[in-house]
């Protein structure tokens, strides 16, 4: 596939108190972007299990956004937020070791105020990873093309016996 | 021929600790000898692959196999105990989730054949030669050349479980002898839960950790410690005093082993049924008691932590939700 035709998939986990609302405020406002992302409406973004992250993308996401209020004090639960401001950078130096692109996953604090914020987050999450191209983990990264495939010449020495 | 059950024990990716904790069953061993015929016990007994060959699919009543599946080999000798046996149970950590082998997942087989076969200062390798599936023996004994046939290498270690159908599981880096005995004793007498659990309780280490009491109301850290360059307080809760430790993410059943010798878990045991990614949940739990709120202060505490990936999946890599690094785009 040319990076032309690549369109990505971003899986948004949105806070049902700001971002949600923030989102829904884009399209009642009639703003453009790009329908590269699929929101699913959390209670807090503290709510974003880390483990929803790394199951989004082992399962065919090119990408994840996780919004939330305003810290500090935005929070509707007082500090869910402040502990998802904790967990992203740990999160993200361990998506460095397994290899994933730190465009593929964002933070991003956006009130139910900030429509055309949304609008914005989502068209340059879609610039940023569409140069990457797709995640392809298809599962699990065990699965991709090269996992547990005999080298070249051992697939030839197997045929010959 | 007796009419005993089978049983055979066997190794793949593994260290020998697994085959320890059977012997450390110690007179409870004889009690099982007498109960059981064992068929195959590469450590202990001498037995061939062509002798296990020879039985009927489903003979042995249940096979024991420890270690991870990285080799050809293992992989074809645990198809051919699945067929033969009864029940099979992922023995130890690296049969259960990849265990230690399976950190090998954060490389492939060319970067750890050059690892270890070209840059170790130990190498004296200069034509670098790899190993290969067909090697020619020029045959000094023989008075002519052969082929010699090894086993390939994998790039991804897998476990048990991700090869052959697996019936139970019995965790632990090795497992408790007292939980190999119940497993035993069940499987004797038929007592059996449902398929596909893990042989321990089904509660997180920090449930029944001694040091739970000391652990304060409102956990938080202010900085990451390292075991390797201070010394814990024997008393108190280590995530209380800074040091990683692995307890809330963590099944218990091990009998506090490394607790009680101060050092905080590893994640030997995996986590409890219902986690998915024993990883991200230790990183969630870990990261959330972070002592701050400014996001620079944030990046330099958890600078400490050197190594993630290999800290929060140190025994479960190949068994985690995205199972390996991701290499080569």
């Amino acid at each position: 596939m040319s990076e032309r035709d690549f369109e990505p998939r971003i899986i948004g986990f949105l806070c049902r108190w700001c971002s949600y609302p923030g989102a829904d405020l884009a399209g009642t406002s009639r703003i453009k972007y790009p329908p590269n992302l699929i929101p699913i409406r959390v209670m807090c973004s503290g709510r974003v299990d880390p483990t929803f992250v790394i199951k989004a993308l082992a399962n065919g996401a090119d990408g994840v956004l996780i919004a939330g209020c305003h810290p500090p004090t935005d929070c509707h639960y007082q500090s869910g937020n402040i502990k998802t401001m904790r967990r992203y950078p740990l999160l993200m130096k361990m998506l460095d070791q397994f290899g994933i692109e730190r465009e593929r996953v964002r933070l991003e604090w956006i009130s139910a105020s900030e429509g055309p914020k949304f609008a914005q987050v989502v068209a340059e999450m879609r610039e940023a990873i569409k140069p990457l191209g797709p995640l392809k983990a298809n599962g699990t990264f065990a699965n991709m093309p090269f996992a547990n495939m005999p080298f070249a010449e051992e697939r030839v020495s197997s045929n010959e016996r | 021929m007796s009419d005993k059950p089978k049983v055979a024990f066997y190794w793949c990716a593994s260290c020998g600790g697994c085959e320890e904790t059977v012997v450390d069953l110690n007179e409870d061993i004889l009690k099982v000898v007498d109960a059981v015929d064992i068929v195959l016990w590469p450590v202990a007994l001498d037995f061939k692959r062509r002798d296990i060959e020879a039985m009927a699919d489903g003979e042995i009543a249940v096979s024991f196999i420890n270690g991870a599946v990285r080799l050809s080999e293992q992989e074809e000798w645990v198809e051919l105990l699945r067929d033969k046996s009864n029940l099979v149970v992922a023995f130890g950590s690296c049969a259960h989730l990849g265990g230690i082998p399976g950190l090998g997942n954060v490389a492939n087989r060319e970067l750890i054949f050059q690892r270890k076969y070209v840059a170790v200062p130990t190498a004296d390798n200069p034509d670098e030669v790899f190993p290969s599936v067909t090697v020619t023996v020029d045959g000094a004994e023989t008075e002519r050349p052969y082929n010699l046939e090894l086993p390939s290498f994998y790039d991804t270690v897998k476990t048990l479980d991700q090869t052959i159908d697996v019936d139970y599981y019995l965790p632990g880096c090795p497992p408790p002898s007292n939980l190999v005995w119940d497993a035993v004793t069940a499987i004797l007498e038929g007592k059996l839960p449902e398929k596909g659990a893990v042989l321990a309780p089904n509660r997180t280490l920090c449930e029944t950790c001694l040091r739970n009491e000391t652990k304060p109301e409102e956990l938080t850290i202010s900085e990451f410690k390292r075991v390797a360059t201070s010394t814990p307080d024997p008393e108190e809760c280590f995530l209380a005093q800074g040091y990683i430790c692995m307890g809330p993410a963590t099944r218990s059943g091990c009998g506090e082993r490394c607790i009680n010798g101060n050092m905080p878990c590893r994640g030997c045991f995996g986590p409890p049924d219902g986690v998915a990614d024993q990883g991200t949940k230790i990183l969630s739990a870990v990261a959330s008691i972070i002592d701050s709120t400014d996001r620079e202060e944030i990046e330099r505490i958890i600078g400490a932590i050197a190594d993630p990936l290999g800290t929060f999946y140190r025994f479960s890599l190949p068994g985690s939700l995205l199972g390996r690094t991701r290499m080569g785009g």
